[in-house]
């Protein structure tokens, strides 16, 4: 066993640190309350590389390990989950699933500028009527020889509107049920591509959210990822790598409220002691620490597994299970340590209890990963 | 033109001080050390310049032990190109002046931070122009080279002065020389893997300061309220207990 973190992950900690203090912070605020998405941020996040973190260099990407992933979207999230979501949907769903399992020449055209950060990818699953069950995709892509035809609707779609590319999830063979799904890469500037409103979300409002309507979009045939039909597993094998991403956003989320409720009990004074003297605070504050310790440690785990190519599959759905539920019970307890003051937006606690609480919700819900861990411990 | 920064590993700024050995020694159990903030402008500077094609080389010189090669790894993946570590403590302002003049040689542009966040002490860059025998100019806030002539400014009295300068040179540079330090990319952090990093032993040199202890300041002490209407009070108080009067 070895809990020491490289030179090099250290520096990546501290380098996303400085910027999310020193930048995120500025505007995190206005950005949220008015919807603005962070265009000048996500340009900076590239220059450094955090775009394509973990995208091998020959493809332009930065040939980092999971670890510093983690360590990177924690210090992001601490400060600003909104952007951090945009930076893990590119890095550990769309950059992951492409490099994992596209074809060289998709990998040329499609994972180099997303590696690079000069176009943002989304991952076009969710339905209106199909969520949590992926399974009933209703999404169709009509296979017409050389190219598919693409209709259906996308719900709830992370980087709608800035994406320039999308892996879209569709039904070719319904009576295949989900060994009939592919799984595509579509340029978002395709005709027949429309998008819904800009969803007017409760918490990550600097990120876009749209639906996404396909009316008799035209795919290319080599725009196809993988065989015939390898769509779900696709979609799956994507998602259990993109949870650790949201996993270690959600940690971001319990830690960066921790570190905020210290900060204020160690300087707000009731009854003749600052609050941290309290023990009703001391012990809330210990709780959270240990909460947010072993949030971490499971995040690092499933990153260790993935990173030394072991199966990280219940890891991740432990990590993202636990982080998402601690970061709603921390940030809570941050709100009720702050007072008044964690009600009001410019002490930043109530926007990480609110963006918590997605984390519960997306890249599969606590119930999904619930399935996921019983499935595994009652079958393996 | 070649620049070296001069890079003191110190303690990030929200350390907790504390002492061992009786108050004799800093403690560092536990802390975290950053690239002193003044030399982070100064390389950032120098990085930007590099940028603009008018320095062929940065190098980044430190004293101090094995512990500090991570600062310098930082250093490497800001942008210097090559790093030199003097491998011993760095046990006075003088001793680490007389060890830098060792290296110094070859550079046209020696930048040093006004002080280091540490011991604030202001000294090294002052002692090693004059070592060295070369100008100096302090308080620069700006620099600039184009066509092989430098230009700083700096910060005088009521205003600023602009200066051409004759290198060699030490700039004993503070805020202003640029905007914020730069953030290393990812792509900086895996190069600074494959940079040198040169370990060069010390030379003989005196030490000319004794540490004695160590204090930290006393606790600020609780506010008090005088009322409005009871000057008498206030003026006992500032003469008896805070003995200003």
């Amino acid at each position: 066993m070895n809990f020491e973190f490289t030179e090099e992950q250290l520096m990546i900690q501290q380098a996303a640190r400085d910027y999310a203090q020193r930048e995120l912070i500025q505007d995190v605020l206005e950005r949220d309350e008015k919807c603005i998405f962070p265009t000048q941020h996500v340009k900076n996040l590239a220059e450094l590389g955090f775009m394509g973190m973990m995208v091998d260099p020959e493809y332009d990407g930065a040939g980092m390990d999971t670890v510093s992933y983690i360590l990177a979207m924690e210090e992001f999230s601490k400060i600003d989950a909104s952007t951090s979501v945009i930076i893990s949907v590119n890095n550990s769903l769309v950059c992951y699933g492409l490099q994992k399992f596209g074809t060289d020449e998709q990998k040329q055209k499609y994972l180099k500028p997303l590696a690079r950060g000069d176009y943002i990818g989304a991952f076009l699953l969710s339905e209106p009527e199909a969520g949590s069950d992926a399974t009933s995709q209703h999404t169709k892509a009509e296979d017409k020889g050389d190219h598919y035809l693409l209709n259906g609707t996308k719900n709830w779609i992370t980087n709608a509107n800035s994406a320039t590319v999308y892996l879209v999830i569709a039904q070719t063979h319904p009576e295949k049920k989900h060994r009939g799904i592919n799984a595509f890469i579509v340029e978002k500037d395709s005709p027949g591509i429309s998008l819904g409103p800009h969803e007017d979300k409760m918490g990550m409002r600097s990120s876009d959210t749209h639906s996404v309507m396909f009316s008799d979009v035209k795919v290319p045939k080599e725009n196809r990822i993988g065989e015939g039909g390898f769509g779900f597993k696709f979609a799956m094998a994507a998602l259990e790598a993109g949870r650790i991403g949201i996993a270690a956003q959600a940690l971001g989320l319990a830690s960066g409220a921790l570190e905020r409720s210290i900060a204020y009990a160690k300087e707000r004074k009731a009854f003749g002691t600052e609050i941290a003297n309290h023990q009703a605070i001391a012990f809330k504050l210990a709780d959270m620490d240990l909460k947010v310790e072993n949030a971490r440690n499971l995040c690092l785990k499933a990153a260790w597994l993935k990173d030394n190519g072991k199966d990280f599959r219940k890891a991740s759905a432990y990590a993202k299970l636990y982080c998402a539920d601690i970061a709603m019970e921390v940030t809570t307890e941050a709100v009720q340590i702050h007072g008044g003051y964690g009600y009001v937006k410019e002490y930043h606690v109530e926007r990480l209890m609110r963006e918590a609480k997605l984390t519960q919700i997306y890249e599969g819900t606590s119930e999904v990963q619930k399935i996921v861990i019983s499935r595994k411990i009652l079958r393996d | 033109m070649k620049i070296l920064v001069l890079i003191s590993n110190v303690p990030d700024t929200t350390t907790k001080i504390r002492f061992t050995g009786d108050n004799t020694a800093f403690d560092n159990a536990g802390v975290q050390w950053i690239i002193n903030p003044w030399d982070e402008l100064a390389l950032t500077r120098a990085v930007e310049l590099k940028e603009a094609g008018s320095v062929e080389k940065i190098t980044v010189a430190n004293v101090g032990s094995k512990l500090t090669e991570a600062t310098l790894r930082k250093a490497l993946a800001v942008g210097a190109d090559d790093a030199i570590r003097i491998d011993s403590d760095p046990k006075d302002a003088y001793f680490v002046a007389k060890q830098l003049a060792a290296v110094s040689g070859e550079y046209d542009i020696i930048l040093a931070g006004i002080e280091a966040s540490d011991y604030n002490g202001s000294a090294v860059g002052g002692m090693l122009a004059e070592l060295l025998g070369y100008n100096s100019v302090s308080a620069v806030s700006g620099l600039n080279i184009e066509k092989g002539t430098a230009t700083v400014n700096r910060e005088i009295d009521g205003g600023s002065q602009v200066l051409t300068i004759a290198v060699p040179v030490v700039l004993i540079v503070q805020k202003g020389i640029t905007k914020e330090p730069r953030i290393p990319a990812m792509r900086g952090i895996m190069m600074a893997r494959k940079k040198p990093l040169n370990v060069v032993p010390p030379i003989e040199a005196d030490e000319k300061t004794v540490f004695v202890n160590y204090e930290l300041p006393s606790p600020k002490a609780a506010c008090k309220m005088v009322d409005e209407d009871n000057a008498k009070e206030l003026i006992a108080m500032l003469h008896e207990e805070a003995k200003v009067l």
